[in-house]
């Protein structure tokens, strides 16, 4: 500890020392990983829906406006004001994570803050051009005609994706560090370009800019077939639930062909991570897609085996070698179990929207064939309700699944092969109570989000619009 | 060069936010104070109605400055965020419950949780710029040196300069807010809002300059270097600082709101420009200088192109955002909309 202090205050700052209890702990640095990890999971669900939920209310909103059918202006209102709360949420929530970076990994930021901050200073302009039309958008409905409105809705729509796109490029720079070089210990040659648009980065960019599509809209949607199987099957509800359905239906498939290429991706750049994503010890050819399973100490135990299916899967041919975890001491290997699970449960939830979504078109399919109106007159309609209310769950937990593969897949690399995650902590003393201060607050938050939430999706639809009325229809304390 | 632009831009940015979002700070403690939920209503329905559209455009300024900091200077950032966690994670925290409640109350429809999220909202709205305004003074004193957690994690924010950032930063933010609501009072609230914000404004400038000058004895005591550059680099604008501020007060007796709206905002950006000439080269004690601690000119000039282009694109957004809602509502568009 140097004395930089001429003035210390010995008794105050004695009383903060001794709670503070001495030195940084190992303890210390599973609370920053912990701290980490918990206010991305719950920042990533919210900044999700921050891309998807502005197209889908504009979506509404100008169908609204073609049609002059007042179930989708409301429709739209009420998306907005949800909105309101959600990207007020999300705009503190990730402030928060831009803090975290510093107050909990100096150690990266301090050294290579200078290569990843391009990306971040444009996701930056992005969240700013996001948060200016968004006010414009949420409270000036009643000061613009409803197509100049409508407009001011492109620019959320255009910001959210690239902050998105951005923002996940810093992620991929960890995963495939380019653009700079270590010269007797210090950082040169730091080109930020190429650290951007690293190999990962269109991979990961793609595969995260289409979940975030799918959980805004299967969240959406699950919400009213939850409405419709309580019997509301009016237009509101049943435009609720299409437009979003539909739109996460859409995106679904895609996101399979794409997870098909980030996975090749995988093997051919970071091996270990596919090793223990798929639970493959021994580098070997002719090598079987595991699904489930847990870790033992020679391979996976108790998963399901398809004989050569990994080797199939990953070159096309039973006798592609496969990379395992051998390939690298134990120290540097990352947690097995956790990260193959992870990954077998993000596919399942994506296998289990695909399959949503071919049921409502097969439905569609046979409605029209035999000259009915409504897919959802049909048998089984309470079955397919009933499933389609989870998938905004299954869609969240695919998301998280995704994340801690990315993530956990990557240990004990921050930056992979460059930096640990012990050498990038904070050594400060008393990270563990910031953790609790941390779990404390963000619970009091998800608490109070979903009862605000809750209220705005069950009062009557009010034909007003979504921010001006709070001020002049209701009291303000 | 390239170093000394990449630093000035940033302070830019940390003078908006000290002027935008310190506005909406000091709202909230102005939301505090309001009185009873019968009596306080109507200034706090002109504080909901002021910050609602703009607030967090505002609060965008502050994740500009800490990605400035950490692209341009990030051993700077290191040295600042590890050695002032707990300061910071304390802002960050009131960050969280201030946004989050603001948005809240303005989704209740109850008056139990109007008044719920509001006194979160109000509180956090004075312990945020308290504890960033400590930060301020740990940095401007010299406590944060170079490298992880360096400092000492507690009598790095906890001393007389700390405090006195805290302090100044909670009474600036509440006089700003006051003099910007006269005018929106003015605007459309009633004479008795307007006289009410009035008085408010006069008091907190009151007490911003009575901070301002115990201030000077408790730098000269706690922060000899920043005391010396402020007496004598960046003394102009200290002196102009201070007879803008007393201008300020003089236009609002008179009831000239805009000006006294552009005088309140010059003095405080005076504030924060002073602390940076007073400070420059150094950024950290007791040698880290802005040519030693700056990324190199491959990294300053993509960043500073980046925002460049950026404000292109963002000037004539936020000119927009403002204008649309500093002028009057007329209803014609609304009459349009049912049409």
């Amino acid at each position: 500890m140097p004395a930089v202090d001429q003035h210390p205050w010995p008794q105050a700052a004695a009383v903060v020392r001794d709670w503070l209890a001495g030195p940084a702990t190992p303890g210390d640095l599973a609370a920053a990983r912990a701290q980490m990890g918990f206010s991305l999971a719950w920042h990533i669900v919210v900044a999700c829906l921050g891309v998807g939920l502005p197209l889908l209310t504009l979506i509404a909103e100008w169908w609204g406006v073609r049609t002059g059918d007042p179930s989708y202006r409301l429709l739209a209102r009420r998306w907005a004001r949800a909105m309101g709360v959600l990207f007020a949420v999300g705009a503190v929530s990730g402030t928060i994570l831009s803090f975290e970076m510093g107050l909990l990994w100096p150690g990266l930021m301090g050294r290579y803050g200078q290569v990843i901050g391009l990306p971040f200073a444009i996701e930056g302009i992005a969240f700013f051009i996001e948060a200016i039309f968004l006010g414009i958008y949420l409270y000036a409905w009643d000061r613009l005609p409803p197509r100049v409105h409508m407009l001011t809705a492109i620019p959320i729509i255009i910001a959210g994706v690239a902050s998105a796109f951005f923002v996940v490029c810093a992620n991929a720079w960890m995963n495939q560090p380019r653009g700079f070089t270590v010269r007797h210990g210090r950082v040169v040659d730091v080109d930020p370009l190429a650290a951007m648009f690293n190999p990962a980065s269109p991979p990961q960019t793609v595969h995260m800019i289409l979940a975030a599509l799918m959980v805004a809209s299967f969240l959406t949607a699950s919400v009213y077939a939850v409405s419709l199987l309580r019997g509301r099957t009016d237009r509101y509800h049943r435009a609720g639930f299409f437009i979003p359905f539909v739109l996460g239906a859409v995106v679904a498939p895609v996101q399979l062909v794409v997870g098909d290429w980030i996975a090749r991706f995988v093997a051919d750049y970071q091996p270990v991570k596919l090793a223990a994503m798929e639970g493959v010890f021994i580098t070997s050819s002719h090598v079987p897609l595991t699904v489930g399973g847990i870790a033992g100490d020679h391979g996976l135990k108790g998963g399901l085996e398809i004989p050569s299916g990994l080797s199939l899967l990953v070159g096309f041919s039973p006798s592609t070698v496969v990379k395992g975890l051998n390939e690298v001491p134990p120290a540097r290997r990352p947690p097995i179990t956790g990260t193959h699970l992870a990954f077998d449960l993000m596919v399942l939830g994506g296998l289990f929207l695909i399959g949503l979504g071919v049921w409502l078109l097969l439905a569609w399919w046979r409605t029209r064939r035999r000259g009915e109106s409504d897919p959802l007159a049909r048998r089984g309609t309470r079955l397919f309700l009933w499933l389609a209310s989870f998938s905004g769950l299954a869609a969240v937990v695919s998301l998280e699944c995704g994340w801690v593969v990315t993530e956990e897949g990557r240990q004990p690399w921050v930056v992979q092969g460059v930096l640990s995650v012990r050498d990038a902590v904070n050594p400060a003393p008393g990270l563990m109570t910031g953790l609790w201060l941390v779990l404390v607050v963000y619970a009091a938050m998800t608490v109070a989000t979903v009862y605000v939430l809750r209220r705005l999706a069950g009062e009557r639809p009010v034909p007003v619009a979504p921010q001006e009325a709070d001020v002049t229809g209701y009291p303000v304390v | 060069m390239l170093a000394d632009t990449v630093l000035a831009v940033m302070w830019l940015g940390l003078m908006c936010y000290a002027l935008f979002a310190g506005a909406d700070f000091g709202a909230g403690l102005w939301d505090l104070v309001a009185g009873g939920s019968r009596r306080g209503r109507p200034q706090r329905a002109l504080i909901e109605h002021a910050i609602g559209p703009v607030w967090e455009a505002n609060h965008v300024w502050l994740i500009f400055v800490v990605v400035m900091l950490w692209s341009g200077f990030p051993e700077v950032f290191a040295a600042v965020m590890s050695t002032l966690y707990l300061p910071l994670t304390l802002a960050a925290l009131g960050i969280i419950a201030r946004g989050a409640a603001f948005a809240f109350r303005k989704a209740s429809t109850q008056l139990w949780q109007q008044r719920l999220f509001g006194a979160c909202f109000a509180t956090s709205s004075v312990v945020t710029p308290f504890f960033l305004g400590t930060v301020a003074g740990g940095v401007a004193s010299g406590r944060v040196p170079p490298g992880l957690a360096a400092g000492s994690t507690v009598t790095s924010w906890l001393n007389p300069a700390s405090f006195l950032g805290g302090v100044l930063a909670v009474v600036t933010c509440a006089h700003l807010a006051a003099v910007y609501l006269c005018a929106d009072a003015a605007r459309g609230g009633g004479p008795e809002l307007v006289r009410a914000f009035q008085r408010r404004a006069l008091v907190s400038g009151l007490a911003a300059g009575a901070v301002a000058l115990v201030g000077i004895a408790v730098l000269h005591a706690d922060a000899p270097r920043l005391f010396h550059g402020l007496t004598h680099r960046a003394l102009p604008l200290v002196v102009l600082s201070a007879v803008t501020g007393v201008a300020g007060l003089a236009l609002l007796m008179r009831s000239l709101w805009g000006w006294a709206r552009a005088a309140a905002a010059l003095a405080v950006a005076l504030i924060v420009w002073s602390w940076g000439v007073a400070q420059y080269p150094l950024m950290l004690v007791p040698d880290l200088t802005v040519a030693r601690a700056a990324a190199p000119p491959s990294v300053l000039a993509a960043v500073l192109i980046v925002f460049a282009v950026g404000a292109l694109l963002l000037i004539p957004s936020l000119g927009w955002l403002y204008a649309l809602f500093q002028r009057p509502e007329t209803g014609a568009a609304a009459a349009e909309d049912t049409r």
